[in-house]
């Protein structure tokens, strides 16, 4: 009777018996790559949007603060999406009677919000508050990127608690004075870790124990 | 050929796994804790018509500390509706401050940052605004500008959305200093601080 397995079986199953912690852990390794990889995350996807709305256009050409339609950023957790009268504000004369726009004019004419596509979503499960980051001195840009850059607006990072964590473990990394808090493309002006550990001291921010406790983010 | 039955126990130890594994599988695909059913801001809703969470304030309601009766503080006019020519706090250095910083966001996209009307949006089409280095409006009274921001002007829209009445006046105090500092001599400097002119970008 001939044999069921060929004699190289008997070295396959010694390399898969010895080597399965090796394939576990590589498994595991693609598995956690996949899971933090852009395709999983959507970071730099732009979104679509009932309005191609540009800030390349807006914040980059035009040199409009970012709080001029977010007003409430630094003083509330939630960044507000601005009214469709703010966007009148202008677009009351410019490009007033642009096809592209219409949904803009109709909302403000009938009182329908827009229904604009969430960028950054976080998961319900973790607490973020934008004032408490603006008023330590994290710039819009240290989280949202260059978002003077963006034509249609993408999610800059991953938004993953290991992305998180990597800013509330060393928060000098990315502080910077209230005054460039909006700036797009800032550059310290000196070494940042000194300037950045200035400000932590300054701005009374809490050690990483506190920053990393579990409770601080979600609670 | 003799075939070796499966053990009835072995085939429960693989039962048990294929049930956890699958188990393992199954929880990976669901996203009940990431997106739980509550309100967060501008989340829409089903439940209202116009589709949003949020609601307006009911008609004829007024929200808790919102009564606003303090009238110079709130419009910027007296008793008499005229406008006030007194500002209804001291002003301070930080004061000034604090209004150049909100000018920069709210105003100077048209108003431009000295406040002679040229900004960008200007630039791109927008009714220009009059500088406000003109006669008339170096007279005009404090609670006249913050009017003008609270309620708009000719094609100016209103900024009482954008701005909180607090820093609606510290943008009146700036945009005094802006009228002075484009209408002043070397007199208005007092005698001690002359030798910092030149210097620049002393603060």
């Amino acid at each position: 009777m001939a044999q069921i397995f060929h004699r190289s079986t008997n070295t396959f199953s010694r390399i898969t018996i010895f080597g399965a912690v090796f394939i576990l852990a590589f498994l595991t390794w693609v598995f956690a790559e996949l899971d933090r990889s852009n395709y999983n995350t959507r970071a730099t996807v732009p979104r679509e949007q009932p309005v191609p709305f540009s800030h390349a256009h807006h914040v980059g050409g035009i040199g409009i603060d970012c709080r001029y339609c977010h007003t409430t950023v630094e003083t509330s957790g939630f960044a507000n999406i601005p009214p469709t009268k703010t966007c009148i504000n202008c677009h009351s004369q410019i490009w007033a009677t642009s096809p592209t726009l219409e949904p803009v004019r109709a909302s403000f004419r009938t009182g329908q919000s827009i229904r604009w596509t969430r960028v950054n979503d976080l998961p319900d499960f973790v607490y973020f508050n934008h004032s408490i980051h603006i008023n330590k001195g994290v710039g819009c840009e240290s989280c949202h990127g260059r978002v003077d850059r963006m034509p249609l607006t993408w999610q800059e990072n991953s938004l993953e608690m290991e992305w998180c964590l990597d800013c509330h473990r060393h928060p000098e990394k990315n502080l910077r004075p209230r005054e460039f808090i909006t700036t797009m493309g800032y550059q310290p002006a000196g070494d940042q870790e000194t300037i950045g550990r200035r400000l932590m001291a300054e701005n009374h921010v809490q050690d990483a124990r506190v920053l990393t406790s579990c409770s601080t983010c979600h609670r | 050929m003799p075939t070796e039955r499966i053990s009835p126990r072995l085939l429960r130890v693989l039962a048990v796994w294929v049930v956890i594994l699958m188990a393992a599988l199954s929880v990976a695909c669901r996203q009940d804790m990431q997106d739980q059913p509550k309100y967060i801001p501008l989340r829409p809703s089903g439940f209202f018509a116009d589709g949003r969470s949020e609601r307006p304030l009911v008609e004829g309601t007024v929200a808790r500390g919102h009564l606003d009766d303090d009238t110079a503080y709130y419009t910027g006019k007296g008793p008499d509706g005229k406008p006030l020519d007194t500002f209804p706090f001291t002003v301070t250095r930080d004061v000034i401050l604090r209004g150049q910083d909100r000018f920069n966001i709210y105003c100077a996209p048209c108003h431009d940052r000295l406040g002679t009307g040229d900004g960008m949006v200007v630039r791109r089409g927008y009714r220009k605004p009059p500088s406000y280095h003109i006669d008339r409006l170096r007279q005009v009274p404090n609670g006249y500008i913050f009017d003008v921001i609270t309620n708009g002007f000719g094609a100016m829209p209103d900024y009482s959305a954008q701005i909180p009445v607090a820093d609606r006046w510290a943008i009146v105090s700036y945009v005094r200093a802006l009228q002075l500092s484009q209408n002043a001599s070397i007199n208005d400097v007092p005698a001690a601080n002359r030798g910092q002119l030149g210097q620049g970008g002393a603060q």
